[in-house]
């Protein structure tokens, strides 16, 4: 029996919003895989919860007229990682999905609660950042739409403001399309862990093996999931090279903040955000096309 | 105490039953069901011994709110042998020496057989790759997995 | 042999696969009442207040029992025999609650209530008030003078012990070489998928009825009695199916508290079921062990002589205390040569969860310091490291001088033989390079030894009960536990083939109780199949005599002609003489002389034999990650003849499995300030997944133990033993980095590859 001392299911965004607005004190479930952990353990007492699984429509994922891939906030990592869609025109985060947990767990997490649950080892943000992911956000005063990299706060901190939802992720054409993406995550386990580092890179080559376009975004690397902009940029137009490899990776260290944990200490999180930023660079520009030599 | 009224398919029956929003599926079940062979490990999602199927799909019982099984169709351990006859899955755990201490079994076997009902075929690999959401202390995996294996033969 | 050797199929295995097994958690009770314990935010300290005046009064809470509630005495909880001998008694350090707070978790106050929600918010209405003291969590911190002791006049000592053979100074001055150095093991959990967990009420007759998933229901009746200061006979031990032990089930946990429990409810069945969060810190764990060895050593190799001195962290209660280190510094001699050999230990107090019994008992500890520290001689001296081991090995024939058991099969040298074969041990060898790449290959491995049961240190008796049907099909009762290692079918088994009967004839009941089945002092040490199963071997033997006596009666054919062979009473030339069934009947109705065939056998052990074994390991170590993964693994075990080999494959497997978890990733983490655990649940522990666990090699080298039911020896506890010094051997060989200390996890790795400058 879990500490909850009222439930209510919402028909609509439009009722969600209201019945949240109603009650200050409620929280939205979706899947429930962060929010009923936390009421085990005794973060959350007597909690007020408001679903999100009657809400259809927040399940989807589809494409625009313009290219732009839309996930619904309820979409299962499951139902991700298999969508045709996204395996199509963004395989990476259907790697980066399947990476969570373990097939139970992603058949009831959510890519929204993994979002809005604001923690910088969740396993699709990411690749979300490397694909200047949009995110569509409701409430009661109307919706907006806002970069991925500006929800995130701090840790566990999101920019959720009071009766809002999330209801969609928005990845526009330009953002993924001729992009190789590659994810890696590094846990002690190959499942049912948290990641001790998080990498994804995802780029876009021209010509011969260079460098038109490259991101590279990590988890754990810092209090939120980050991007690292410098590295980036040493990369794009560059020829790519083992030096370029080393390159990247050196000055991702630069950007990067983690701190030490039981889980891992500082130290060797810069390690791996070395290693794991050359690797995932690597693959991901193989995928892209590119032709090791 | 708020409790909801529920429809749901356990095990192939109708059941119409008053929950308490408070519950998990895995409390109804066990307790108001009587359907012990669903077992709790850990009450979080992090052992797998809950796992029933719902609509086909393997999920942790623990973790999924008794409410939310309105309209679904549940399977657990109990339905599995019909007739007196071990299902497919059921007979190669006991075959391959799957079984130890039986307690991660149920979850597995719900996990295995959500497998089989896919229709897919699996590599070992895969096989590994579905049934890392259970833990199991006795076994080291590996029976488990040629049961698997063997169940999803042909 | 027609049942024994073979793979039957698992007697439990039908109900466990149908859900239909029914462990404690699954049994209805009705008016059942639900306990939750209020246990301690500090390691180290001492209540000062303790206000429950508002828990009392949530409405569903039935009562709240603290300290202050419980009887002063304090009791032992070790799964042990009892021992007459007021000196080798367990320590009896526990209350049932308890003021003075000695880890992070304990038990402070316990609410009843009519369910568990109601008994967890009661808990959070519950106010305290602490005297802290700093936590003590290394030996260092407990023994240094003046430091706070966790129990009174103890120093923070629970024991120490040494022992010395030959004479140790003027042997070492016979060696050409002498190698010191350091290992330490971490603090691990068994992690039972079954936590742990008991109910209790009264029946008519004012008997405290404890329903429990243990591993001694006998030992547990007394030591609730103890707890409870009532006589042991009015304690009545239920064991229904359990999900796996792994030792901390052979310690009594949550049982004396419920009997008490349903005592100050007046009879009313009152059941706590541990979270896998307080399973672990409130049940048992692995002993962290430090170890110091020093081995003079021949150039050719042989060892003139050894010493240990170790360490062992055992938390705030003693448990199973001293004896675990004991049991190291035992098999440490019993392994190797031992003309001249030293060892002291002492086991130490520290405010951590009480360590106790977990499946090896001392050996995987003792196995990773041993076999880690021979790899390196074996490495200095640029010996064979299979060649200097083998030339150390202990032989058939010899007698343990402190012990007087003796060594009457030993298959080690095959064993090692076996493992090299199935690894390629020689080929893989040659072929390997001077490796410069970032990742590295390596072999390793490592042996071990173990006993069968307790003896001579413990009482070994074990008990079994037959009784002839009418149909010739025999019950058997046991009182030896199952737990999952698969003892039900190795007794149905062993009874079969005594009887001549099928095993499908032979209906085991699996569940104990203590006023119905036979006494046995359960299932620890790997002693059920050698112990119990004597039992039951003698049992089945009494039950065919006195079957093929009635059958003389009947025919007049002299019984000492008679056999029994697929269930027929045959004659001395195979002949069918008369079915088994006909006897039975006629045993239980023949208006002369009635007697059905009934067997109430108990088995007193007084020898122990030594099983063997070892593991082969190849690693690939990524130096930038530090990450290891194992490519191959093979275990291969002398257990005397093999009773059942699928079974024993699973005890492999799972053993090995348990044993990477020990050597790569399971690791209990304290805040270092505070003693609180930062990882006791699934998710942060790291139980491997099948994902992790790569393919286990199981092989047997199958001796005849001449004191065996039928040849066997220890088989459930060995897989755990050698893989992560192996693991560890082969790290080494592929970087050349020792790793002396568990687990050798990538962080681990990393930091010492920086320092090594091998990134
Ligand atoms: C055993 C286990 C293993 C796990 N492993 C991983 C892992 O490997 N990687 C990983 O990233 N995560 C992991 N998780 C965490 C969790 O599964 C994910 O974060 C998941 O995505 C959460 O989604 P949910 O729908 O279950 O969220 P919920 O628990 O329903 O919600 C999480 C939070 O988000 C809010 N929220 C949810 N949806 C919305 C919305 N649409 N709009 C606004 N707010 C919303 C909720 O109010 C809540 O605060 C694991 C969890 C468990 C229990
Ligand atoms: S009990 Fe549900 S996953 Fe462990
Ligand atoms: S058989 Fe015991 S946990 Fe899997």
């Amino acid at each position: 029996m879990y500490d909850i001392v009222n439930y209510e299911e919402a028909g609509t965004v439009q009722e969600a919003i209201r019945l949240l607005q109603a009650n200050p004190r409620a929280r939205l479930i979706a899947g429930g895989s962060d929010l009923l952990v936390k009421i085990y353990k005794g973060k959350i007492t007597d909690a007020e919860l408001v679903s999100l699984r009657g809400i259809i429509a927040l399940k989807d994922i589809s494409i625009e007229g313009d290219g732009t891939v839309r996930i619904g906030a309820c979409a299962t990592f499951s139902r991700i990682a298999g969508h045709p869609l996204i395996r199509k025109h963004v395989p990476v985060l259907a790697e980066a999905v399947s990476r969570v947990g373990g097939p139970q767990i992603r058949n009831i997490g959510t890519i929204g609660g993994n979002i809005c649950n604001g923690v910088t080892s969740s396993d699709s943000a990411p690749t979300l950042f490397a694909l200047n992911a949009l995110l569509r956000l409701e409430g009661a005063g109307g919706t907006r739409v806002a970069p991925i990299q500006d929800f995130y706060l701090g840790p566990g901190k999101v920019d959720l403001r009071q009766a809002e939802v999330l209801t969609e992720i928005l990845l526009t054409k330009e953002n993924y399309q001729g992009f190789g993406g590659h994810y890696i995550k590094f846990a002690m386990r190959e499942a049912m862990d948290i990641a001790s580092l998080s990498c994804a890179a995802v780029c876009k080559i021209v010509g011969q093996n260079v460098i038109a376009d490259f991101r590279l975004a990590l988890g754990v690397a810092a209090p939120t999931p980050m991007r690292c902009l410098r590295a980036e940029e040493i990369a794009r137009g560059r020829v790519f090279s083992e030096e370029l490899l080393l390159e990247t990776g050196r000055t991702a260290v630069t950007e990067v903040n983690p701190r030490t944990s039981w889980r891992a200490t500082r130290e060797y999180r810069l390690q791996l955000v070395e290693e794991l930023s050359k690797r995932a660079f690597k693959q991901a520009f193989v995928k892209a096309g590119g032709v090791l030599l | 105490m708020i409790t909801k009224k529920i429809n749901c398919t356990v095990n192939g029956r109708q059941v119409s039953i008053e929950v308490d929003i408070r519950a998990s599926l895995l409390d109804v079940l066990r307790d108001s069901l009587h359907l012990t062979g669903v077992k709790k490990g850990c009450a979080v999602g992090e052992c797998g011994a809950c796992t029933v199927l719902i609509n086909g799909e393997p999920y942790d019982s623990c973790i999924y709110l008794a409410v939310w099984a309105d309209g679904q169709v549940i399977n657990t351990i109990e339905g599995e042998c019909k007739e007196g006859r071990l299902s497919k899955v059921q007979q190669a755990f006991v075959d391959e020496g799957a079984v130890q201490c039986g307690f991660c079994t149920p979850g597995l076997i719900m996990s295995t057989t959500a497998m089989l009902q896919s229709g897919k075929k699996f590599t070992r690999e895969e096989i590994k790759a579905e049934l890392s959401g259970h833990m199991c202390r006795c076994t080291g995996y590996q029976n488990i997995i040629k049961a698997a294996q063997k169940a999803l033969e042909d | 042999m027609q049942s024994v050797g073979k793979s039957v199929r698992r007697v439990d295995a039908v109900a466990k696969v149908r859900g239909m097994a029914d462990y404690v958690d699954d049994i209805f009770v009705k008016d059942m009442l639900q306990v939750k314990v209020f246990r301690s935010t500090i390691a180290n300290g001492r209540v000062k207040k303790l206000d429950v005046s508002r828990a009392r009064a949530l409405p569903g809470v039935v009562v709240v029992v603290t300290y202050e509630d419980v009887p002063k005495h304090t009791f032992p909880t070790a799964g042990h025999p009892y021992n007459k001998d007021p000196k080798h008694q367990d320590v009896a350090d526990r209350r049932l609650l308890t003021d003075r707070v000695r880890f992070f978790g304990d038990e402070i106050a316990a609410v009843v209530a009519v369910d568990e929600l109601t008994a967890v918010k009661a808990l959070r209405l519950i106010d305290v008030e602490y005297e802290q003291y700093e936590p003590i969590l290394t030996a260092e911190a407990a023994l240094i003078d003046g430091a706070v002791e966790i129990h009174e006049g103890t120093k923070n000592i629970i024991a120490r012990s040494e022992y010395q053979l030959g004479d140790w100074e003027e042997a070492l001055a016979q060696a050409d070489e002498i190698f010191e150095d350091e290992f330490s093991t971490s603090t691990v959990q068994p992690c039972a998928l079954e936590n742990h967990g008991a109910y209790a009420y009264m029946d008519a007759s004012g008997r405290v009825v404890v329903c429990t998933s243990t591993q001694i229901p006998h030992i547990c009746r007394r030591v609730v009695g103890q707890a409870l200061g009532i006589p042991w006979g009015r304690v009545r031990v239920i064991k229904p199916c359990v999900g796996g032990g792994f030792g901390s089930k052979q310690d009594v946990v949550v049982e004396p508290l419920v009997a008490f429990l349903t005592t100050v409810v007046g009879g009313r069945p009152v059941k706590l079921v541990l979270t896998r969060e307080e399973t672990f810190i409130a049940s048992r764990v692995r002993h962290a062990i430090q170890f110091k060895l020093k081995t003079g050593v021949k150039k050719d190799g042989a060892i003139v002589a050894r010493q240990m001195t170790a360490v062992s962290l055992n938390g705030g209660y003693a448990s199973h205390g001293h004896a675990i280190v004991d049991n190291s510094g035992e098999k440490y001699r019993h392994l190797y040569d031992q003309l001249a050999i030293k060892f002291a230990a002492t086991t130490v107090y520290t405010n951590m969860p009480a360590a106790g019994a977990m499946r090896g008992y001392g050996i995987p500890q003792v196995m990773f310091a041993l076999d880690c520290h021979m790899e390196d001689i074996a490495r200095a001296l640029r010996l064979d490291p299979l060649d200097f081991r083998l030339k150390n090995l202990n032989k058939t024939g010899y007698t343990d001088p402190i012990l007087g058991i003796t060594v009457r099969s030993n298959g080690l040298p095959e064993c090692i033989a076996k493992g090299r074969r199935l690894i390629r041990w020689d080929e893989k060898k040659a072929a390997r390079r001077q490796q410069s790449g970032p990742k590295r290959r390596g072999l390793g491995m490592a042996c071990f030894c173990y006993t069968a049961g307790t003896y001579p240190l413990n009482l070994e008796i074990a008990g079994a009960r037959i009784v002839m049907n009418q149909d010739g099909s025999v019950q058997l009762q046991v009182g030896a536990v199952e737990m999952g290692q698969g003892s039900d079918t190795v007794f149905s088994q062993m009874a079969a083939e005594t009887l001549g009967i099928p095993v499908d004839m032979v209906h085991l009941i699996s569940e104990q109780d203590t006023e119905i089945t036979p006494f046995d002092t359960g299932a620890y040490a790997s002693r059920q199949t050698y112990i119990s199963g004597m039992a039951v071997k003698k049992a089945a033997a009494e039950i065919k005599d006195k079957v093929l006596r009635h059958c003389g009666l009947m025919t007049g054919i002299s019984p000492q002609s008679l056999d029994i062979a697929d269930a027929w009473v045959v004659d001395h030339k195979g002949a069918r003489v008369m079915p088994l069934a006909e006897v039975a009947l006629d045993g239980y109705y023949n208006l002369a002389c009635a007697a059905p065939f009934t067997a109430d056998v108990t088995n007193s052990a007084t020898t122990n034999p030594l099983s063997y074994g070892c593991t082969f390991a190849e690693v690939e170590v990524d130096l930038a990650t530090g990450k290891v993964k194992v490519l191959e693994i093979y275990n291969v075990h002398d257990s005397g003849k093999i009773i059942n080999p699928q079974l024993a494959e699973g005890q492999v497997h799972g053993g090995v499995s348990m044993g990477l978890g020990y050597a790569l990733y399971e690791q209990m983490i304290f805040d270092p300030a505070t003693g609180e655990p930062l990882n006791n649940n699934l998710l942060d522990y790291k139980l491997m997944t099948a994902a992790d666990t790569p393919e286990i090699g199981p092989a047997f080298v199958e001796t005849d133990e001449p004191t065996a039911p039928y040849g066997n020896k220890s088989m459930g506890e060995p897989p755990v033993m050698s893989p992560a010094p192996a693991v560890r051997n082969a790290i080494l060989d592929a970087t050349g980095v020792k790793f002396n200390q568990l687990p050798m996890n990538p962080h681990r790795l990393f930091e010492r590859f920086k320092a090594e400058g091998l990134i």
